[in-house]
């Protein structure tokens, strides 16, 4: 059929954004340390972007080739600035990292997740009707009767996750949709992981590890306060996340 | 092995296929291979012909609790390579009947153990016994993998703290996702919680997490739990397994497992915390 070695295609990648306010290696390195030993697994091998819009108008000059190798050491893959002030257009280029502007690839944002590749559509008038029908189509959610136990991971591509037994300690669960959990929720849970705000977690009894929307997360220390062992929800409003007894 | 009388040939081929049990829990130390032999020579008891084998390839252990450590020749590895068959490896138990004990190795490691290799020995044991217990090893690698591949049914021997329940939380997944019976798409293997080294006191101390709290975070069937018990200790040192001595509570508690794995609907008992009466102190019994 075709001779092309590779093919291009549209994706959408999550990526914890990294919002940067000023930066000394001491400081930096400690912070994030702190962080990263709070859920090793979740930052590990992590794609990263580095947002400089926040910056404090006096934490320039930086060494961003250090801040890189920091994030690295750490497990984290910085991938890409954003956000960038123009002066530091030529420092930042020769990191090797790729510079995008404020505003893009954030949440608000994200790109509605693609939609399946259109086969082979020559007449444009086909790919329109094709995007509407995917728009219409139902996805049914994934149903698990089963515990999830530690070790394990449940990814519910495209549709909500429902969960009809407990989620161990140890165990993670993804959906691009909503999570819910007729059980307690020990693992990690994270509801809109292609960029969905509107996702929301409901769990039975809420004793997770973490919980994530679109990439904004809480974990268990900061749990404790809200909701512990109770029925909750957790749902992102105004860019924040917040849980909520049901 | 055991010669059937020319009269019941035929209906040999008819018989079921033994069930294989693996005793597992990821955490060692945790009382697998006690639960093994209590386990096995329970069975054993009841009149169902039962071998144990030993899956701890490079410590054996189980041939010194079950008091066969010096009739050892071959073992489960030599059979695995051939180099011995089958019923010159299993041992006959002194004391029980119908009860076969499979040595492992002490001097090879647990890649001598193969996939083709187990399925074969668990295949021609099959043949011509009840049940097959697999005393797995510590750990959730190969050794511990392989135990539980063929299982039908799982003991998951935990006790009462967060390290040993998460361990065997981590085993029931993989009981959930690598074993011959999710593979062939068959019925999920069938899971039973052991609680082991169970301290009512130490339970209400709060420096234990009590029956209830281990079924609420592994949500598997209670088939027992064993107190923590000095009788243990004493058994295995005589090379006998505790199920033997009734007058333990260890011994009575692994027992009624052995009742309830096999459908047997008995109450759990020693889960409180017992005033001791004025003889029992008098004779300092346990
Ligand atoms: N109910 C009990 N009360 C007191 N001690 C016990 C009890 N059960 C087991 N033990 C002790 O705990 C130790 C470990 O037991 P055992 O060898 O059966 O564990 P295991 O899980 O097979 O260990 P491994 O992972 O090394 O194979 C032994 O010393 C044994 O006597
Ligand atoms: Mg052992």
């Amino acid at each position: 059929m075709n001779q092309l070695s590779f093919q291009l295609k549209g994706s959408v990648v999550t990526a914890i954004v990294l919002e940067l306010y000023r930066y000394s290696r001491a400081q930096f390195g400690e912070d994030l340390g702190a962080k990263v030993r709070q859920a090793p697994m979740f930052f590990h091998q992590t794609p990263v972007v580095i947002s400089l819009e926040k910056l404090e108008s006096d934490a320039l000059p930086i060494d961003f080739v250090e801040l890189i190798s920091l994030c690295r050491e750490f497990g984290l893959r910085p991938m890409a600035f954003k956000g960038a002030p123009p002066e530091l257009g030529d420092a930042l280029e020769a990191t090797g990292l790729v510079l995008i502007p404020a505003g893009q690839a954030g949440r608000a944002a994200m790109p509605e997740p693609p939609a399946a590749p259109v086969a082979a559509a020559s007449e444009p008038e086909v790919v329109v009707r094709t995007v509407v029908e995917e728009k219409l189509v139902h996805r049914p959610s994934k149903i698990i009767t089963r515990p999830i136990r530690s070790g394990q991971q449940v990814y519910a591509e495209g549709c909500d996750l429902i969960v009809m037994a407990p989620v161990s300690e140890g165990a993670e669960i993804l959906a691009d949709g909503h999570i819910h959990v007729y059980g307690a929720l020990r693992g990690r849970a994270l509801a809109g992981v292609r960029g969905d705000v509107q996702a929301r977690i409901f769990c039975q009894s809420l004793e997770a590890e973490l919980v994530s929307v679109a990439g904004n997360f809480k974990l268990s220390d900061s749990l404790q306060e809200l909701a512990w062992k109770a029925p909750a929800q957790v749902y992102l409003q105004d860019d924040t996340l917040h849980v909520a007894a049901l | 092995m055991n010669t059937r009388e020319p009269g019941v040939a035929g209906r040999i081929e008819e018989r079921v296929l033994a069930k294989i049990i693996v005793v597992t829990s990821g955490k060692g130390g945790v009382g697998k291979t006690t639960s093994s032999a209590a386990i096995g020579t329970g069975l054993a008891l009841r009149g169902f012909k039962t071998a144990i084998i030993d899956f701890d390839v490079g410590l054996r252990n189980l041939d010194l609790i079950m008091g066969c450590e010096r009739r050892v020749v071959y073992d489960f590895v030599n059979v695995l390579n051939k180099e011995a068959t089958l019923n010159q490896a299993l041992i006959k138990d002194k004391r029980t009947p119908n009860l076969f004990i499979l040595p492992a190795s002490q001097t090879r490691d647990k890649d001598a153990l193969t996939q083709e290799g187990v399925q074969a020995v668990l295949n021609e044991l099959s043949r011509d016994f009840d049940y097959i217990v697999c005393d797995s090893p510590a750990g959730i690698e190969k050794g511990a993998q392989m135990a539980l591949y063929y299982a039908d049914i799982a003991v998951v021997v935990t006790n009462p703290e967060v390290s040993s329940v998460r361990d065997s939380d981590r085993i029931l997944g993989i009981l959930q996702s690598k074993t011959r019976r999710v593979e062939a798409g068959e019925d999920p293997v069938e899971e039973h919680l052991l609680l082991t080294r169970y301290s009512p006191a130490r339970v209400q101390a709060g420096e234990m997490l009590s029956v209830q709290d281990v079924e609420d975070i592994l949500a598997i069937p209670l088939i027992g739990v064993i107190p923590e018990s000095e009788a243990v200790l004493k058994a295995s040192n005589q090379g006998m397994p505790v199920i033997l001595d009734q007058e333990t509570e260890a011994g009575q508690a692994y027992s009624d497992a052995v009742a309830r794995l096999l459908g047997d609907q008995v109450e759990h008992r020693f889960l409180e915390v017992q005033k001791k009466g004025f003889f029992k102190r008098l004779l300092g019994g346990k």
